[in-house]
């Protein structure tokens, strides 16, 4: 599946739902927010969240405040 | 007696709260927070680097346990941005706290009252405790107000410019028919500065650069403590009316 991941194209997702892909990823699902195709994923939903081929997904995290990096 | 500061049922430890930008690394943000005696840690939301999954994360340093995280939409130059934001750090955290930033200048920093004021209300109506921050304009302070902010953060003077409190006055008619906590948020630049805001009344101080680009942050981090601490004291005291001229504080009886 192809997915733009924090604008980066990935092309070899196997992960069918966001908690698969937060799992593919190595990423601890509890310090993240996810948004697909611009809509907040709430993190009970994670495991159900099917995703698309061609999804945009953003995952987000806090860091020190505020700095200049953008989504 | 205690002397709280509370935003809808939230109870804060300290009147200082701290930013956690422009530190060295994690380490030092860590030390400079802790000698800030502060309870409250401001966050911005950014990209989760999925490449390299070592990189350290703030929250590994700074408990939330321990502390109230308060992310921001620090860098969100509309109301579209500073919305999406908000909503990815409710979901990321742990509270429906928000530090809102509509961000209407690039060079200033200034806020985009305009965009702030549509974002506080739509957020309000979402449930978020939503903290402006804006200009030491008393008409738009009210107009958060009604607009559902559960606090508002009028600016000292520009983010990072260590100017101070440039309008007392403004600051003190915005205190005068304030109805939430105000807190100044952005501009201040040694404890002097806090200490002159504590004193106006003002309920807390937010503030980063001013620690984070002091020579020794560690050392400013502590003054700040004490300078938010002996402005509140003194305001609580009630300070003497300023006059042109003096008065003497020895008695006359019993002199030769």
């Amino acid at each position: 599946m192809r997915l733009t991941i924090n604008g980066e194209l990935a092309d070899t997702i196997r992960a069918a739902t966001v908690l698969e892909l937060l799992d593919e990823l190595k990423i601890a699902p509890g310090r993240v927010a996810v948004e697909v195709n611009l809509k907040v994923v709430r993190k009970a939903e994670y495991g159900t969240y099917r995703l698309r081929d061609g999804d945009t997904v953003e995952i987000v995290n806090f860091v020190g405040g505020g700095g200049w990096r953008w989504l | 007696m205690e002397d709280k500061l509370i935003i809808r049922g939230i109870e804060f430890r300290s009147r200082l709260w701290v930013g956690t930008g422009k530190y060295k690394d994690f380490a030092e943000t860590k030390r400079a927070v802790e000698a800030s005696g502060a309870d409250v840690v401001t966050v911005a939301v950014r990209r989760t680097n999925i490449t390299d999954r070592k990189t350290d994360n703030l929250l590994d340093y700074i408990d939330p346990k321990h502390y109230k995280i308060l992310p921001n939409t620090a860098g969100c130059y509309t109301m579209e941005d500073a919305l999406r934001y908000s909503r990815l750090a409710r979901e990321a955290g742990i509270s429906d706290l928000i530090k809102l930033e509509v961000i209407g200048d690039e060079k200033t920093l200034f806020p985009d009252t305009i965009g702030l004021l549509q974002a506080t209300e739509i957020l309000a109506k979402e449930g978020f405790i939503v903290l402006p921050y804006t200009n030491d304009d008393p008409v738009m302070a009210k107009r958060l107000v009604n607009a559902g902010a559960a606090a508002v953060m009028p600016l000292a003077a520009p983010i990072g410019s260590g100017l101070g409190i440039r309008n007392p006055y403004n600051m003190k008619i915005i205190l005068e028919q304030a109805t939430v906590p105000i807190i100044v948020d952005a501009g201040v630049g040694t404890a002097s500065d806090v200490a002159i805001a504590m004193e106006l009344g003002c309920d807390a101080v937010l503030l980063n650069t001013a620690i984070a680009g002091a020579k020794d942050p560690i050392a400013m981090a502590e003054a700040m403590k004490y300078g938010v601490m002996a402005g509140r004291l003194a305001y609580a005291a009630g300070r003497i009316p300023k006059k042109l001229y003096a008065t003497a504080s020895s008695p006359f009886d019993g002199m030769l």
